[in-house]
C-alpha cells in the first residue's frame, strides 16, 4: 500500500468515526432515585410494652408482632356496627 | 397485615367535624395546623352535598418522600409515612407536592415564619422513644403503640371514617354498600372518577 493511500485510508477512518460520534445519545432526563431515610430509627409498636401507658385497653405479647396485629385487628372490626348491633 | 388506611364513606359523613377536634385533641395540635379537615362538594344543592374527611392518605409511592431534599420521611411496617422533624428544614417542598395538602407548616412569630411540617401520623408517634413526653410534643400520640386505632376514625360518630387495615376496612365497606342495595357497580371507574349528574343535582335544587 502507497503512503498516500494509507494517508486516504486514515482519513476515510478518521472519519467515519467522528460521524458515528454524532449517533450517540446522552439520557436528557434527570432519573430520579429514591433517598435514604437520614433520620433517627423508630421502635415498631409491638415491642412495647402493653402496660407502658395508662388507657391501654388491648392486650398483646410484648415484641410479638402476630398478637399486636390480633390485638388491632379486634379493634378494627368494632368500626363495623352492623357485627356489633347482629 | 396489610397496609393502614384511611376510607371516608360520602354516604355517611354528616360534616360534623368530630374527626377533626378528636385530631386536635388526642394530638394537642397548635393553632394554624389541621391535619384533618373536612372538605364538602356541592355545598347547599339538595341531594348533591357530599361530604368526605381528608388527612394523611399515607400513600404507597408517597411524592412527599420524593420530593423531600433532606430524606425525613420512612415508612413503617405498618405502611404509616411518617417524618423526624429533628431534619425537616420547612422547605414546603412536601406540600406542594403532596395532592391532599396534607402536609402542615405552623407559623410563628411577625413574619409568620415557616416552622416544621407536621401531618396527620396515623396516631403512630414519630422516632422518638414510643409514649415518651418528647414524642408527644412532636409528633402527638402514639395510639399504634397502645394497641389503639387513630382518635378520628375511632371517634366518629356516624362510622364514615374508618381506619386502619386496608383488607378490614375495605370488607366493612363493601359489607355497607350490599346493605344499601348496591352491588359492583359502586366499585367502577365512573364511582372513583364520574361527575355526578348534573340535571339531577339541579332538579335537587329547585324542589
Amino acid at each position: 500500500m502507497t503512503p498516500s493511500r494509507k494517508l486516504i485510508l486514515a482519513g476515510a477512518a478518521l472519519l467515519v468515526a467522528f460521524g458515528i460520534a454524532a449517533c450517540g445519545e446522552r439520557e436528557q432526563v434527570v432519573v430520579y432515585k429514591q433517598g435514604k431515610y437520614q433520620g433517627k430509627p423508630d421502635t415498631k409498636p409491638w415491642e412495647n410494652d402493653p402496660g407502658a401507658s395508662l388507657y391501654t385497653s388491648s392486650k398483646w405479647n410484648k415484641g410479638d408482632k402476630t398478637s399486636w396485629e390480633s390485638a388491632v385487628r379486634t379493634r378494627n372490626l368494632a368500626q363495623n356496627e352492623y357485627t356489633r348491633a347482629e | 397485615m396489610a397496609r393502614m388506611k384511611f376510607l371516608c364513606d360520602a354516604e355517611r359523613c354528616i360534616e360534623c367535624n368530630g374527626c377533626v377536634t378528636a385530631c386536635k385533641n388526642e394530638n394537642e395540635v397548635p393553632w394554624g395546623v389541621n391535619r384533618r379537615r373536612v372538605v364538602t362538594i356541592n355545598d347547599g344543592i339538595v341531594g348533591a352535598e357530599k361530604s368526605i374527611s381528608v388527612a394523611c392518605m399515607h400513600c404507597s409511592d408517597a411524592p412527599c418522600m420524593a420530593v423531600c431534599p433532606v430524606d425525613c420521611f420512612y415508612r413503617t411496617d405498618e405502611g404509616v409515612v411518617l417524618h423526624d422533624k429533628d431534619l425537616c428544614i420547612g422547605c414546603g417542598y412536601c406540600f406542594y407536592a403532596c395532592p391532599f395538602g396534607a402536609p402542615q407548616f405552623p407559623q410563628a412569630g411577625a413574619f409568620g415564619m415557616r416552622g416544621k411540617m407536621d401531618k396527620c401520623t396515623f396516631c403512630a408517634g414519630g422516632p422518638e422513644k414510643d409514649l415518651s413526653e418528647e414524642e408527644f410534643a412532636k409528633y402527638g400520640s402514639n395510639r399504634l403503640a397502645q394497641g389503639k386505632l387513630p382518635a378520628c376514625a375511632e371517634m366518629c360518630s356516624t362510622k364514615a371514617l374508618l381506619g386502619g387495615d386496608g383488607d378490614v376496612i375495605a370488607d366493612i365497606y363493601r359489607q355497607r354498600v350490599f346493605k344499601r342495595g348496591k352491588g359492583s357497580e359502586v366499585w367502577g371507574w365512573g364511582t372513583a372518577y364520574g361527575k355526578p349528574d348534573r340535571k339531577k343535582a339541579q332538579a335537587g335544587a329547585k324542589s
